[in-house]
């Protein structure tokens, strides 16, 4: 196999440096949202730092900020930690990544490294991609989420900023790129609806998690439609939006 | 108890990203779980946006409907997402008006 010349591995180089910034800012709005919820510095960073996947993580601090009970939370996050499963299984005999550094790698298994990998031209482009979105994502992330957290306690009180507001707003951002697809529309209305449903009728963090279930439903009653090695795309990404 | 589901969330997170590297393709290629898989996170997101603009402590204390300043934020939000706005300025656009909404 050719080795990669050094332009184009500067070219991919500076591509998930890209990422990397763009993501940073999310990462300060991560920090402040999570300690305006209820958690501290610390388990915002452990967060960043431990489990790297935005969406799981936005999704264990609104639990918890809405009043949830944390380990409901947790079952919320690790249910939308599952995606990086399946982008691992894409990205598991592109990268050909063994033992301890595939044990490393793991960890930056997300949309943005696995975006900006698997369209490349070979296995080598593959994995200077993965590695330096996953690298600077990684690095950004977790400073920008400790320098939110440390601008969010300085903030105050959370709803005088509009803080419980802002997180229905972060959620809504990471969805929206996926609503383009009918049967993902579907499943989207059906779920809120069944939520607001148990709102009244059952604890504060259930609702979310039995969403769930509509995923299962029209999972299994629905037809096949799209590839299924679906990945993101480098265009679906938002602007430093880890989904 | 939050620092359980801060760390239960973080190996599981981390244990479900190996194992995506590490199983054969072919064990979750099988089309029912893979659309499953794929709708998940739509309907957690949307049950998460749901709950988290309507949603609101009750005097009783468990949980009621309400619609209050988080609904402009919203619908800012959306405004903003339409116009193609980075991740940031939604959030911030979503905080900002449901702040000044309460001011007024």
């Amino acid at each position: 196999m050719p080795g990669l010349e050094p332009a184009r591995r500067r070219a991919i180089v500076r591509d998930g440096l890209a990422v990397g910034v763009a993501t940073g800012a999310y990462g300060l709005s991560f920090g402040a949202i999570a300690v305006t919820s209820g958690l501290d510095v610390w388990q915002a960073c452990a967060l960043s730092l431990l489990a790297f996947t935005g969406a799981s993580q936005f999704a264990l601090v609104g639990v918890v900020g809405a009043g949830g009970a944390p380990l409901s939370g947790m079952a919320t996050g690790l249910l939308l930690g599952t995606r990086n499963t399946l982008y691992g299984l894409r990205l598991s005999t592109l990268l050909g990544f063994r033992g301890a550094r595939r044990a490393a790698a793991a960890q930056l298994v997300i949309d943005e490294s696995t975006a900006m990998s698997v369209n490349r031209e070979s296995g080598e482009a593959a994995r200077v991609g993965f590695l330096a979105t996953g690298l600077a994502v990684f690095v950004l992330w977790n400073a920008a989420t400790f320098v939110g957290a440390l601008a969010g306690n300085a903030l105050g009180d959370p709803k005088a900023w509009g803080f419980d507001s802002a997180v229905g707003g972060a959620f809504l951002a990471l969805l929206w790129p996926r609503l383009r697809d009918r049967r993902n529309q579907v499943c989207a209305v059906l779920a809120a609806a069944l939520a607001l449903v148990l709102v009244p009728i059952v604890p504060a963090g259930v609702p979310v998690l039995a969403a769930g279930v509509v995923a299962l439903g029209l999972g299994l009653l629905g037809r096949d439609t799209s590839d299924p090695t679906e990945v993101p795309d480098p265009d679906d990404l938002p602007e430093g939006g880890l989904r | 108890m939050i620092w359980t589901a801060v760390l239960g969330c973080a190996i599981g997170c981390y244990l479900l990203k190996l194992a995506g590297l590490s199983v054969p393709p072919r064990v979750l290629e099988r089309p029912v779980v893979r659309r499953v898989a794929d709708l998940i996170p739509v309907a957690l997101l949307a049950a998460l946006v749901a709950v988290q603009v309507f949603a609101t402590g009750s005097p009783g204390g468990g949980q009621q409907l309400a619609v209050d300043a988080r609904l402009a934020g919203l619908a800012a939000a959306v405004v903003a997402l339409l116009l193609r706005a980075p991740f940031i300025v939604v959030v911030l656009v979503a905080a900002a008006v449901a702040a000044l909404v309460r001011l007024v």
